[in-house]
């Protein structure tokens, strides 16, 4: 293995780190918060890429494109909200998973009947395509260094938000103590609103920002949020600390662990069964990590809760 | 009393239902029945045993479809490897479905709620994407077995109409195992844990060793499930233990009613109905499934079990 | 003097900055009736929890029975012959009575890994737990919901389940709580027909029946213990009287 493919896969991983960093804010701050399980969080995401790819063919901007499907990605989201999720903040678990499931099956055929079954693909802007040059023989694609950068503002911005605001400070609260904020005369719900709207976006503006990288197809949500529920339970539920270096963490290794895996494994065993046991052994190594850390810390690494 | 009559007359009527639907079939000449009435009692096995963890545990699993997968992949890994006799598959599909949930289940009942959700479907993840890089087993297409196994040597599964009786049988035996597991000492100390942990912990029982026992019977009886369906397709694939499969089986005990054994059974053939009507007039039902899904989470709790028992109520007066 | 069945040694324990058990050092002696009072916050129950192992203490031991049990599990310990009452009713609302007792029978009635036989049914489980249910008053209601009860008879029964692990020493953590008068006599009474038979430690804010019952008084505030002696000594204790009786007992 390089330096140079290191270096690269490094790159990657950090990607798919911010990424889901951007949707495991939301699901940790709607599940901190409101004690709320949202299954349907993974296609606010996908909704976010579709709705970039269709105003980005109303307008041909970008920019354009990105500023109208966040505020469309809010309002579907906050309709939602309104129209189902409300109804269940104070329920079971298993109604929640039930009725958000609900949701998940309706918009991922939702957007293959509006949109087709067909992945769709929305251009690089630009002013970011092409590649910038690292070091020596690594040319690595400015869009994804774009995605990056601003996963990792994002990550700042809200990590600000949640410290030094009063409603990041009802935020904290309430991931600690919900009932104790209710008590305190603030209208929870609209503070449940704004978390979740706040959310909403977060995830639909990952979207955005990965549907010129990633083929934009119904189902693109669900996989990602199995890996943001990973880094929820790893972090600690409530926890954007804790979401922040856990995304980060199931980010690298998964991308490395892939990359890297059968060379690995080859320096102890011989070169087919390498090849046969690396990729499901791969596939395995962020599920075996989370186990590892929920075997030590069953609440995981940064638990807001302070059960 | 009139609620035991009930218990007793329940049952009869779901597994005599079963029991006529291949002579039905053979009436109609429509031998569709057949194979979707086997369908049917392949996942309601698995949903009495995911019933038997939510419904009476209140472990909410969501990884359970993962059970079902590697039951299946017993079977078709074996046949792969030319080894197609039950006697063999059988006793491999449930010790490797039992071992994975007692592997799982140490680390997974040490967490609670909603934690325990999202670890349970990130096994279940797991299991699904080992199998989707089992590239000598077909990897993402999946694996199709070359014929239905063998009992001692004898092609026992092979007509439909008899492996629809093998089917119910297996589905007999499992709902007649939970009802016992239910009401045994064992039963009361896991149904007990879900009502009260603190209580049962300061009566001296061990919640946790309780819960992992039933965590791993679940299992099993899953990985019969899988056995099953492996047969009953002829086919294994990865998709078996999709995250969807998962949350369709809770679907389906919460269809019938949580903690009903009866309601496992029913709310399977009610989802399996639904789908495969629904899916007849248009290939986007489940624009039409996923807000029914929505309003049965929002309104009708206690599923269909306790809705006919409200409207017996609404009766009476 | 007789070995004392339970001895607190130096407990400490605190949540954040807010120390709750400040150097408690407790005994209870075979066949007595160790009564804990204190004003509310005084850290009873918090003291009840980590004997019955429920929380850790920070720092200190708890001796049991000759063993030290100061890391053991509340089953483990349940085993040893610790039960314990709730002050906050704690028992399965959807289980019949007869069940709720039956199950402290089953504890100790042998392994409960036994997955066949209908539970309900066995004689072996449910004489013990009608007999333990009769003993409190409850011996009519014992297939009623547990759920459906009075508030005084969930008191009861909590006092019922307790009875059934035939335990060797018994916490109750404010048995009386929320009961009214005629119920707070009648469980007086039940207390005083079982005084002697196991040692027993009792936190109460009814005076009138600590006093009834009790054999030794500590008292608890701030999570210290502030006095500790028989109920004569306790109640002429100035310090007492300053700090806790004076006002309660007007």
């Amino acid at each position: 293995m390089s330096t140079t493919l290191l270096v690269v896969q490094i790159l990657n991983g950090l990607q798919l780190g911010v990424l889901l960093f951007l949707i495991a804010a939301g699901l940790t701050l709607v599940f901190g918060v409101m004690d709320f399980i949202n299954l349907a969080h993974g296609v606010q995401y996908m909704l976010g890429a579709y709705l970039a790819v269709m105003f980005y063919g109303l307008t041909g901007s970008f920019l354009a494109g990105l500023v109208l499907a966040l505020l469309a990605a809010l309002a579907f989201g906050l309709l939602l909200e309104f129209a189902v999720f409300r109804h269940l903040y104070d329920r079971d678990h298993l109604d929640q998973v039930i009725a958000t499931f609900g949701v998940i099956l309706f918009l991922n055929q939702g957007v293959k009947l509006v949109w087709g079954a067909a992945p769709l693909t929305l251009p690089i802007p630009e002013l970011f395509s092409g590649s910038v040059r690292l070091m020596d023989g690594l040319l690595y694609p400015v869009w994804r260094l774009v995605v990056i950068a601003s996963g990792l503002v994002a990550g700042v911005l809200l990590y600000g938000l949640v410290a030094h605001t009063r409603v990041g400070m009802l935020v904290r609260a309430g991931a600690t103590d919900a009932p104790m904020v209710s008590a305190l005369g603030v209208d929870i719900r609209r503070l449940f609103m704004i978390v979740f709207g706040f959310g909403t976006m977060l995830a639909g503006f990952a979207g955005i920002m990965v549907a010129p990288i990633l083929s934009v197809e119904p189902g693109m949500g669900d996989t990602i949020l199995i890996l943001a529920f990973v880094v929820i339970v790893i972090g600690g539920i409530g926890s954007i600390r804790g979401a922040f270096l856990a995304a980060l963490i199931v980010g690298l290794v998964d991308t490395l662990g892939r990359s890297f895996i059968v060379d690995i494994l080859r320096l102890v065993m011989a070169p087919s069964p390498a090849r046969t046991v690396g990729p499901a052994l791969a596939s395995m190594l962020i599920y075996l990590l989370m186990a590892l850390v929920l075997y030590v810390r069953p609440t995981g690494l940064f638990p807001a809760k302070g059960r | 009393m009139a609620g035991r009559a009930a218990g007793r007359l329940l049952p009869l009527l779901i597994f005599a239902a079963f029991a006529a639907t291949p002579l039905v079939a053979a009436a109609t000449g429509d031998s569709f029945i057949v194979s979707l009435g086997i369908r049917v009692m392949i996942f309601a096995i698995a949903a009495l045993a995911l019933d038997l963890l939510v419904g009476y545990g209140a472990l909410v699993s969501f990884g359970h479809a993962a059970f079902i997968g590697l039951g299946a992949y017993a079977v078709g890994i074996l046949s792969a490897h030319g080894i197609a006799d039950a006697l063999v598959a059988l006793p491999v599909a449930l010790a490797v479905s039992g071992l994975f949930a007692l592997a799982t289940g140490i680390v997974c009942l040490r967490t609670k709620g909603v934690y325990f959700i999202m670890i349970t479907l990130a096994f279940g993840q797991m299991a699904f994407f080992t199998a989707s890089s089992l590239a000598p087993y077909g990897g993402d297409d999946g694996l199709t077995i070359r014929a239905r196994s063998l009992v001692a040597g004898f092609p026992l599964f092979a007509d439909d109409r008899a492996f629809f009786y093998v089917v119910l049988g297996f589905l007999l035996a499992t709902y007649l195992a939970c009802r016992a597991v239910v009401a045994s000492r064992f039963g009361r100390v896991f149904r007990g844990s879900r009502e009260n942990a603190v209580r049962m912990a300061t009566l001296g029982f061990n919640v946790y060793r309780f819960q992992l026992a039933a965590y791993v019977i679940a299992g099993v009886i899953g990985g019969l499930s899988g056995f099953l369906l492996a047969n009953a397709t002829e086919f294994v694939s990865p998709a078996y233990m999709s995250w969807q499969r998962s949350g369709e089986l809770l679907i389906m005990i919460i269809f019938g009613g949580l903690g009903s054994l009866d309601g496992a059974i029913i709310g399977t053939a009610a989802f399996l109905l639904l789908e495969q009507w629904l899916s007849g007039f248009t290939e986007h039902w489940k624009v039409i499934f996923g807000p029914l899904l929505v309003l049965v989470a929002v309104f009708a709790r206690g599923g269909i079990v306790g809705l006919a028992g409200r409207l017996k109520e609404l009766i009476r007066g | 003097m007789a070995e004392p069945v339970l001895r607190l040694e130096a407990l400490r324990k605190s949540f954040g900055g807010l120390t709750v058990t400040d150097d408690v050092t407790l005994e209870v002696l075979p066949g007595e009736l160790h009564a804990v009072i204190g004003p509310n916050g005084a850290g009873k129950t918090t003291l009840i929890n980590q004997v019955s192992g429920l929380l850790t203490p920070d720092a200190g031991r708890i001796r049991f029975a000759g063993r030290d049990i100061t890391r053991l599990t509340p089953d483990a310990r349940a085993m040893l012959g610790l039960a314990r009452s709730f002050q906050i009713t704690s028992i399965l609302p959807g289980f019949s009575v007869r069940e709720n007792v039956a199950l402290a029978v089953q504890a100790r009635a042998g392994s409960s890994f036994r997955f066949l036989g209908r539970a309900a049914d066995e004689p072996v489980l449910n004489e013990p737990a009608l007999a333990a249910l009769a003993e409190v008053g409850l011996a009519a209601r014992a297939e009623a919901p547990a759920g459906t009860l009075s508030h005084g008879e969930k008191r009861a029964l909590e006092l019922a389940i307790a009875l059934a692990m035939e335990p060797k020493l018994l916490l109750l953590d404010e048995p009386m709580a929320g009961a009214g008068r005629e119920e707070t006599e009648r469980l007086v009474a039940v207390l005083r027909r079982l005084k002697g038979r196991f040692p027993m430690v009792l936190v109460e804010h009814d005076m009138t029946a600590v006093f009834a019952l009790a054999d030794r008084i500590s008292v608890l505030i701030y999570g210290r213990v502030l006095a500790s002696g028989a109920p004569e000594a306790v109640r002429n204790d100035p310090q007492v009287v300053a700090a806790y009786l004076g006002e309660e007992m007007e």
